[in-house]
């Protein structure tokens, strides 16, 4: 009796960190739905030794389109397929995204925006972060075209 | 919508990196082991992983296992929570994991060991051994860093009985791992060295509070590779062998997982209705 009166506060227990959880998930969804200036505030946080970094894939031909790929598995859930931007975090196309350092978007990657709902992606290889950036920064000639 | 995660290869050891926010996994893994005064068996467990935010995530898992000849059961339940500390990458990574679980004593699973946990103690028949229940407090510091696309995770552990008074056990796990290559190919594919993650993790029990150290404890050393397949699924496999005689003599553990990537907003809108 005792076992499963523990066993039903255990389930109890459980169902209710699911659902703060996901009631969590969601409140931090809403409170990013709509993006202005400040969501791009993150961008001028970033050490400034970071920030000169270059990207050693500049001139890798192929590093874009890889960086594309990577981008659809890893990032369009949330930043859109296009990069425009979705309900949970704000548009790569942006001026404020566009102008920043190869090395400052690099950072960000690197180390997410956790208080705000963008994991960290370090477990993705050093070169695989570099072919984002890539991808990301080849949006700026494509940033009149959303559809491609 | 479905994403890749880069899932890690490990079983037992924790790296620092959570579930993107909103993201559920599930997974289906089991273990075989072989046994001495026993009969061999495959232990398995199904476990939901949720990522509540960027620094919370919660998972429950359901474990069985079939002891041949012996018989099939369901051998209990787990709720884990992992806490990122930090907010962004430093050198070593802390996470804090807090494990409730309720299981019989006839859970095989291993997903961690600890204590004086020996390969005797799955020698006795099901019936006998789902008699006995564990219902505790598992607590990890889960120590993690990655540099030049090697991942290197130290998990130590302490778990505490709920009940019965005993005192706390005390284990470890250790793994390191790298992906096959380090850059992604342009293209989509399956089989590319990018998809493959290969390592190995090492774990065991220390004891307990009053008699810390290896005697009377078990340590097992298992390669493992995972494969992230672009359809969002995980394969993984990892073949072990015991390093002691308190050990079972060889461990095989396989698993396939699948991420389900905006999971909390969709079940958010079944509450909410159309907007």
């Amino acid at each position: 009796m005792i076992r499963s009166a523990t066993t039903q506060a255990a389930a109890l227990l459980g169902a209710a960190v699911l659902v703060i959880g996901i009631a969590m998930a969601q409140s931090s969804d809403s409170t990013q739905a709509k993006f202005d200036k400040a969501a791009y505030a993150e961008l001028s946080k970033v050490p400034a030794k970071a920030a000169v970094r270059l990207n050693p894939l500049e001139s890798d031909s192929e590093a874009v389109a890889a960086g594309a790929k990577l981008f659809r598995r890893h990032c369009a859930e949330c930043h859109g397929a296009d990069a425009e931007g979705g309900k949970k975090a704000p548009s790569l196309r942006a001026e404020e995204v566009q102008q920043a350092t190869p090395g400052t978007l690099f950072w960000l990657i690197t180390n997410g925006v956790v208080r705000k709902g963008m994991p960290v992606w370090s477990r993705l290889p050093e070169p695989e972060r570099w072919q984002l950036v890539s991808y990301v920064k080849s949006l700026r000639s494509s940033a009149r075209q959303p559809n491609q | 919508m479905t994403t890749d995660a880069q899932e890690s290869p490990y079983f037992v050891t924790y790296d620092h990196y959570l579930e993107e926010p909103g993201s559920l996994e599930v997974g289906s893994f089991s273990n075989f082991s072989t046994q001495r005064r026993g009969g061999d068996f495959v232990a398995y467990w199904l476990e939901l992983e949720y990522g509540a935010t960027a620094w919370w995530t919660t998972e429950l898992y359901l474990d069985g296992q079939s002891t041949f000849p012996d018989s099939t059961i369901f051998t209990g339940f787990r709720l884990e929570n992992r806490f990122r500390l930090l907010q962004s990458e430093h050198l070593i990574n802390p996470v804090l994991y807090l494990e409730y679980e309720q299981i019989s004593e006839a859970d095989k699973i291993m997903k961690e060991v600890e204590g004086h946990d020996v390969e005797a103690d799955h020698a006795t028949p099901n019936a006998v051994l789902r008699q006995g229940h564990n219902h505790e407090l598992e607590f990890k510091l889960l120590l993690s860093t990655t540099r030049n696309g090697w991942n290197f995770a130290l998990n130590p552990l302490a778990t505490k009985p709920l009940t019965g008074g005993d005192p706390w056990e005390f284990g470890y796990a250790a793994g390191v791992s790298r992906p096959l290559a380090l850059k992604a190919s342009p293209r989509r594919c399956r089989l590319c060295r990018e998809n493959f993650i290969a390592g190995v993790e090492i774990y065991g029990g220390l004891g307990d509070r009053h008699s810390f150290g290896f005697d009377e404890t078990s340590h097992y050393l298992a390669p493992v590779i995972g494969w992230n397949l672009p359809s969002s699924w995980t394969l993984r496999l990892s073949p072990g062998i015991g390093l002691n005689d308190n050990s079972h003599q060889f461990l095989l553990r396989w698993g396939v997982s699948r991420e389900f990537s905006g999971f909390g907003s969709t079940v958010s809108s079944w509450f909410r209705g159309r907007r």
